[in-house]
């Protein structure tokens, strides 16, 4: 191929990154235009971010009809499939409510920076390219983008102790998994002499015919890459940075970490599961299963101690995603055909996960004031007095976090122990059944605040909400309530990104 | 004559030393070091593997895993300097404001 040839493809294949490029166009000019503005403007920033966000968005749209054709660029080291615009458009909006949540959080703790913004861009691009990337070095350089991105997010306020020590922990456990799947990566080049997932599942289905049984190399990179993906969406036994980073962090770059990063991570997981590790499909579910029960145990009754509000909601999210990946395991049937059901339960799950879970820290944020921190349990008491919208909406997601109906977290529950039931494992599904219980009862430690009613003298004070907040919450408690009693939309997309990408 | 093998175990064993490292040692600079010495055994990996192939994909590999690398010691570096400089000690066992 001459340069000409490579020039006129890269000309046609640049329409496929405008995504990702309008992200980190955006990240970028937030640190640039941050010079311009005066300490006062300096929250202006946050307008740039979104509009960053808003373009992103819409180049995504205008991907949906290549999407359908599957479309590869860039010598095929992305891939812009169904499942990429599913992705791409959660984790868009996971970023718009995290920068429409920092506004007024950032301006009561009087850090507003572009730096701040345009970290988040760019790990939203990083994230974005998780889900679309097709090769091996595209998906290890946007995993790196990501984690440096939310190290630096993590420790943002230097003067918290807790934040540094919060930041330096998350900094070595997360190089630690990266440098582990790093090794896997390495081992499945090794296996197929190329970095294209496609080839590598080739070479992987060849190997698996020609070494029945068991295979050392294969088993080798299977357990380092599934190591180092349950870290990223903080599995047990790989959870340890989750409740530091979520505890340490200031409360909004908390639930973007603890969204994105599980969202993100379920993406590449399924991506590399349903493609390259596809062969060996029956050796993976038990191991996923077993890590779900696991995460499903300590969240839960780690999460029954917490006093602090984001460590708790840090515990229940490694139950959340204890669930997530049940619903991956009833995504294989006995026989080894992959079952739909579970996957679409899976993809509708991650949905609705973005949405309640942003939500509920989101209520988090709002008791941030001058003065008062917030992120404790008996800071929501009397909330319903103070501000009952507030308290409402927080219930709300509560209540979807629980599985609790009218939710959306009911129907997704709902949906993959249907599945889990349909696949053969019984026993998988009344665990989790039964596991809704004590986290009711958690969960409900934090519904017993909000209503009770003498509070301290910072319970009393006014709340005072920013116009940003107000929108992000209320977009969140309606997709929350609406994925909840009207789910057949939902649903449909969920369909549609899963059926549509892995040629089933 | 070296072979493919002789480059496989010579990496795993950085990779053994370098895990051992982070779980053993408890100085945050000394862990962080470790973390690169994994990295390094999955160069290794890349460009014996590339060679075996005969394809310039694991070369190229390589290149980008020595520069996250580098970006991952730039922040991490920063991060211990903070938490340094509060502190007055490296110890990742007196890191105890946050836990259950």
């Amino acid at each position: 191929m001459d340069w000409h040839s490579i020039f006129d493809q890269a000309r046609t294949d640049v329409v496929f990154l405008f995504p990702e490029a309008m992200l980190v166009f955006f990240g970028l000019a937030t640190l640039l235009t941050d010079f311009l503005l005066t300490k006062p403007q300096k929250s202006w920033n946050a307008l740039t971010a979104m509009l960053g966000v808003l373009l992103s968005g819409a180049s995504l749209w205008l991907l949906v009809r290549p999407a359908t054709e599957h479309q590869t660029a860039f010598s095929n080291s992305i891939v812009i499939d169904p499942f990429f615009i599913f992705f791409g458009s959660i984790l868009l909006a996971a970023t718009a409510l995290a920068i429409l949540l920092s506004v007024r959080y950032l301006e009561v703790e009087d850090e507003q920076s572009g730096e701040y913004y345009g970290l988040v861009l760019l790990a939203a691009a990083g994230m974005m390219f998780l889900a679309c990337g097709n090769d091996l070095v595209v998906l290890f350089v946007a995993l790196q983008t990501v984690a440096i991105s939310f190290y630096v997010l993590t420790g943002y306020l230097t003067r918290e102790r807790r934040a540094n020590e919060a930041a330096l922990k998350f900094m070595l456990q997360g190089a630690f998994s990266s440098a582990i799947l790093a090794y896997g990566f390495s081992i499945l080049y090794g296996i197929a002499g190329s970095t294209n997932l496609e080839l590598i599942q080739r070479a992987v289905q060849q190997r698996h015919a020609d070494f029945p049984g068991a295979d050392l190399l294969t088993f080798l990179a299977l357990g380092t890459i599934t190591a180092g993906l349950l870290f990223k969406i903080a599995a047990v036994p790989f959870h340890h940075w989750a409740p530091d980073a979520d505890q340490g962090a200031l409360a909004p770059a908390a639930a973007f970490i603890s969204v994105g990063s599980r969202v993100a991570g379920f993406a590449l997981l399924l991506r590399l599961f349903l493609t390259v590790f596809w062969p060996v499909n029956l050796d993976w579910a038990a191991v996923l299963a077993v890590a779900a029960v696991l995460s499903l145990t300590l969240g839960t009754f780690a999460a029954i101690t917490q006093t602090n509000l984001k460590r708790l909601l840090a515990y229940s999210s490694i139950a959340q995603a204890g669930y997530i990946l049940l619903g991956l395991v009833a995504g294989v049937n006995r026989d080894g055909t992959l079952h739909e059901r579970g996957l679409q339960a899976t993809a509708f799950y991650i949905f609705t996960y973005a949405f309640f879970s942003a939500g509920a820290f989101g209520v988090i944020i709002l008791l941030r004031q001058k003065g008062v921190i917030g992120d404790e349990i008996d800071d929501l008491n009397g909330l319903i007095h103070r501000h009952p919208v507030a308290a409402v909406f927080m219930l709300i997601f509560v209540l979807s976090l629980a599985g609790v109906p009218p939710t959306a977290g009911f129907v997704a529950k709902l949906l993959i122990f249907w599945s889990l039931l349909e696949t053969g494992h019984p026993y998988l599904a009344l665990m989790g059944a039964l596991y809704i219980l004590p986290a009711v009862y958690y969960y409900f430690r934090i519904v017993a605040a909000m209503w009770t009613t003498d509070g301290s003298d910072a319970a009393q004070l006014p709340l005072v909400i920013g116009v940003t907040q107000k929108f992000a919450l209320t977009a969140a408690a309606t997709i929350t309530l609406a994925a909840g009693i009207f789910p057949e939309q939902f649903l449909r997309f969920a369909k549609y990104s899963i059926l549509g990408s892995f040629g089933l | 004559m070296l072979s493919i093998e002789h480059y496989l175990v010579l990496s795993l064993a950085l990779f053994a030393i370098g895990v051992g490292g982070v779980l053993l040692r408890r100085n945050v600079i000394v862990m962080l070091m470790s973390i690169e010495l994994m990295l390094n055994a999955v160069t290794i990996n890349l460009v014996a593997f590339s060679r075996l192939h005969g394809s310039v994909d694991g070369q190229a590999f390589a290149v980008f895993i020595i520069v996250a690398a580098a970006a991952e010691a730039v922040v991490g570096l920063g991060i211990i300097l903070v938490v340094g400089r509060g502190r007055e000690t490296l110890n990742s066992e007196d890191m105890d404001l946050l836990k259950w």
